[in-house]
């Protein structure tokens, strides 16, 4: 029974949270964003005092119900597994195996020293919310794309509306290498012994496991009954049961009832420990207070002197005969000497500090603006780029969906007054001096007014205008840059702000 | 000389309704000879398409009997593309034969072509199709373009001329056009073109020498270019001018652009002087074929077994100085559903005529950009599609798909589909909002539209539209 309920909510959790990541209509987001948001280590990077404790107490009442259910990787591993045991001969294929303590702590030292030191990608790379944030991202989200765009390809030819095509294109090399392989390595650790990624690497699951010692109801295992047969060990993906001593490694143990179903003297059941909880609480406040501790003065970031390279611009071909397209050319990402991070994340120091680089917000973006960094500092945490679309005016979807408060919830009017960075026009590609033809292409689509077209020779007032930016105004959308006709590199383009104003 | 003394000289509706009588009696008796007089069976049921019922027209200056079909050249189908006619796909030139042998047989003689057209590979395509017919099977139009001032030089013109005659696989030519007087910088720009050059007397000797069979030429734009080119008739002895003219054109091609001619007053000077008139963009383009759903309705209603694009061919072929009428047909089904018109013509009566203005009146209600699709204003230097982002706006409108306000009925269902049509129809980076306004394109629209504005006003709707969610 126990188990029933606990696969009903896994799958659900599992599919609702996938979904958030496949989804790039924005609609699944309003119904249940909460999956993510609950989600524990953006929680406490959100510093949702509320969810942590909440599934600190849930943790101590139960014990890992949050790995089994919660946590969409745990799930995944789970899933796995599931597939694994159902070859013939393998449904008791593990084994008991005492706890590898300095695995565990190590790396959970390791984790809070990078999280503390700000060493986003380590942080990255372990948290295991994020770790599925990637590989969702990275692996589902194009294939259900691509299925997507088959099925707008037949709703084309049938004149309906219901599907539209998506783009689907490779947002940052590094990150989806990372996600292919902790996919392939967890794909493999939970084929042969299910839950080893859970119980050695997982800093999630350690700090839970710490809880988990001294949760209120627990699997025991009653030593008079059993017989001694081993099943439950052999059948515990956790590898916490140790038959011979009637033990159970509760700090590893995920509370997924396998066991009691399992064994079938009736040795094992879910009950209540005696012991008085008052100890493990007041341990359970200290330790948390540890991990808020999160030093403020992190890092400052680096400012790469970023070459703007410039290329002649687009010629405009002559025309002699009708019809045809010209070529376009692609734009070219260029190096921002400040890279732009969204409304709503207050400035770069914030951000990163609160990133988790789960990637739903880049899953989100449906502008195409936001992609993981390459940068090693903050490898996977995302980044704005207009060259495929630029932060429209409409759209606070980051916002909306971030479950790690490192972009707050942002008004639409609020985004639309906040300063992300400034163009800075870049005269050699500027087409009016180039081509000597009128455009003002950019400061026809500024949100904000910022851009005016002037005379370009001060003395001519007739003279093919130039766009001026007012940096008052500017709020570093993008729209000058991505509208720009100068390619590959337009001759406006936004440097970012490391610290966010409000007009 | 004043609009209004122009109007005057215009035959009056009753006039017109009077040569249309003359025109009904004319064809049918000639059908009746041609077809071997079925009992005055006047329409044919769909499906069978008689080969040898074609309404033929006769040239008054060469004796050419000319179906009053004609074939353009400038729609022609393109390898796998959606639309048939796709940016930059090559022709598909087996489907260019098909058309072409299904024409011939069905007795179609006039074919239509330029340098220009189809980004200049309409010339060789159209020799190849009609090379492998007799040549007096079918009668060649081309014509001398003018889209680059690099073409203008008496040289150059003289190349684009004989480069024509090879690659149309002839020795010569049966209709030669000075390509689309008028446009651009008006009387100047041909003058320059035409005349300082001498290019139009070179065409004249060519004429005397038999290599230009009949000389004449399109017309689009300055009317004064137009009026002058006729008032010199006597001298240069026009042996046929072609127009733009269709019912809705007919009346209010000046009210849709004021820089623009009614058909009715070009149609009425050419018939004054008998020289007969080619028809361009009957449809406009499909733009009368393709209507909004009220007038399918009002046009079915009357006619429940026509087509809606026939009532256009109807009303083009309908005036008896009407030479030909040209139809670019990119499809089979363009074609057969052309001959099954003009396959014994249904002349229009005087109530089909003012059932046909009543219903342009009521199309002008509806603000559709006046594009046919042409594909003069291509390629864009900055890469956007015009034509296609026009279509778009005008699809929307005749769909109703254009909401004015999120209060709307149907706003949210009228903005996906406006939205989400505008990114099938237009790649991203070829859509409005990449026009940077340098009005290269507007010189080369025959319809004068004002391209750059058109643009930036779809492109501030689509804003519009992508901010209020509704």
């Amino acid at each position: 029974m126990l188990r029933k309920i606990r696969l009903i909510l896994a799958v659900l959790f599992f599919i609702a949270v996938t979904a958030l990541f496949l989804d790039f209509t924005g609609t699944i987001h309003a119904w249940l964003g909460w999956t993510a948001k609950v989600q524990f280590l953006p929680a406490l990077l959100a510093m949702n005092a509320g969810v942590v404790v909440a599934l600190v107490l849930l943790t101590l009442l139960v014990g890992r119900v949050y790995c089994s259910v919660i946590c969409p990787l745990g799930v995944f591993q789970d899933i796995v597994s599931w597939i694994s045991g159902r070859r013939k001969k393998k449904r008791y294929r593990f084994d008991y195996s005492p706890e590898k303590k300095w695995l565990r702590y190590g790396v959970l030292g390791l984790f809070i020293i990078a999280l503390v030191a700000g060493i986003d990608s380590f942080v990255a790379l372990l948290a295991p919310y994020s770790s599925y944030g990637r590989i969702a991202s990275n692996l589902f989200a194009p294939v259900y794309r691509l299925g997507n765009n088959l099925l707008a390809y037949f709703a084309e030819r049938a004149d309906s509306y219901a599907f539209y095509e998506t783009e689907v294109w490779m947002k940052s090399l590094p990150t989806f290498i990372i996600a292919a392989i902790t996919f392939v390595v967890l794909v493999i650790l939970a084929w042969r012994n299910g839950r080893t990624y859970c119980n050695t690497i997982c800093p999630v699951g350690t700090v839970l496991g710490f809880f988990s010692r001294f949760s209120l109801f627990r699997p025991v295992l009653d030593a008079e009954k059993c017989k001694n047969c081993s099943l439950c060990s052999r059948r515990c993906k956790a590898a916490c049961i140790d038959y011979k001593n009637h033990r159970i490694d509760y700090s590893r143990c995920v509370a997924c009832m396998d066991c009691i179903d399992t064994c079938k003297h009736g040795a094992i059941g879910f009950r209540m420990r005696k012991k008085t909880l008052d100890e493990q609480a007041e341990k359970s406040a200290i330790h948390k207070d540890d991990k808020n501790q999160i030093d403020n003065a992190r890092r400052s970031f680096l400012t790469a002197t970023a070459v703007v390279a410039t290329t002649a611009a687009l010629k405009a071909q002559e025309k002699k005969v009708d019809g045809g397209l010209a070529i376009i050319e692609d734009k070219k990402i260029l190096v921002r000497a400040t890279p732009i991070v969204p409304p709503g994340a207050w400035s770069a120091r914030h951000f990163a500090q609160h990133c988790t680089a789960c990637q739903l917000c880049v899953s989100a973006c449906p502008n195409n603006v936001l992609r993981p960094s390459t940068d090693l500092q903050k490898l996977m945490q995302p980044e704005m780029s207009y060259e495929r679309g630029y932060c429209r005016p409409e759209c606070t979807r980051c916002s909306d969906v971030c479950p790690a408060g490192a972009i707050r919830p942002i008004a639409i009017e609020e985004k639309s007054s906040t300063r992300i960075g400034h163009a800075v026009w870049i005269k050699k590609n500027c087409i009016p001096l180039t081509d000597g033809v009128e455009c003002g292409n950019c400061a026809r689509h500024c949100p904000s007014g910022a851009i005016l077209m002037v005379p370009s020779d001060n003395d001519d007032m007739n003279s093919v205008r130039i766009p001026v930016v007012n940096a008052e105004r500017c709020i570093g959308c993008g729209a000058c840059e991505n509208l720009c006709p100068a390619r590959p590199f337009s001759a406006i383009y936004v440097e970012g702000h490391p610290v966010h104003s409000v007009m | 000389m004043s609009n209004q003394d122009k109007k005057k000289k215009v035959l009056s509706r009753r006039d017109f309704l009077k040569t249309i009588g003359v025109a009904g009696v004319a064809t049918t008796g000639l059908s009746a000879c041609v077809g071997g007089g079925k009992d005055g069976t006047l329409t044919v049921s769909a499906g069978e398409i008689p080969t040898d019922r074609m309404t033929y027209r006769t040239n008054p200056t060469s004796g050419d009997k000319v179906s009053l079909l004609g074939f353009g050249m400038m729609r022609l189908p393109s390898v796998g593309g959606r639309s048939a006619r796709e940016g930059n796909e090559e022709i598909d030139q087996e489907m260019v034969n098909e058309l072409v042998d299904y024409a011939i047989a069905h007795g179609v003689n006039y074919f239509d072509t330029s340098p220009a057209y189809c980004r200049g590979k309409s010339e060789r395509a159209t020799g190849i199709a009609l090379s492998r017919h007799p040549r007096d099977k079918y009668f060649i139009a081309t014509k001398l373009s003018n889209f680059s001032p690099a073409t203008w030089s008496r040289e150059a013109s003289i190349a684009m001329y004989r480069n024509s005659l090879k690659e149309l696989q002839v020795d010569y030519l049966d209709y030669l056009l000075l390509h689309g007087v008028g446009m651009g910088g008006g009387m100047e720009e041909f003058e320059n073109r035409y005349m300082k050059n001498g290019i139009l007397d070179f065409l004249l000797e060519e004429r005397e020498a038999g290599r230009i069979r009949n000389l004449g030429f399109s017309y689009h734009g300055d009317v004064r270019v137009f009026d002058y080119l006729l008032s010199r008739h006597d001298e240069y002895k026009w042996d046929f001018v072609q127009i733009q003219l269709n019912y809705l054109d007919w009346k209010y091609a000046k009210q849709i652009n004021p820089m623009n001619t009614d058909a009715e007053y070009l149609y009425g000077e050419l018939e004054k002087r008998g020289i007969p008139a080619v028809i361009m963009e009957p449809l406009l383009g499909g733009r009368l074929s393709n209507v909004p759903s009220t007038i399918v309705a009002r046009l079915k209603q009357r006619e429940p077994e026509m087509s809606v694009a026939s009532w256009a061919f109807r009303f083009a072929g309908s005036l008896p100085g009407v030479h030909t009428v040209l139809s670019g047909m990119t499809r089979m089904e363009h074609l057969q559903n052309n001959l099954r018109t003009y396959a014994l013509l249904k002349p229009l009566t005087e109530d089909d005529f003012k059932f046909l203005q009543d219903t342009a009146t009521q199309m002008m209600q509806f603000n559709t950009i006046p594009c046919n699709d042409c594909k003069y204003c291509m390629p864009c230097p900055y890469g956007l599609d015009i034509p296609a982002i026009l279509l778009h706006y005008n699809k929307c409108l005749n769909e109703g798909n254009i909401p004015d306000s999120t209060q709307d009925e149907n706003y949210r269902k009228a903005r996906q589909a406006f939205l989400v049509g505008y990114d099938r129809s237009v790649p991203k980076l070829r859509q409005a909002s990449r026009c940077i306004g340098c009005n290269q394109c507007s010189v080369h629209c025959p319809q004068r539209i004002n391209i750059p504005k058109e643009l930036h006003r779809i492109d501030a709707y689509v804003e519009r539209l992508k901010q209020e969610i509704g």
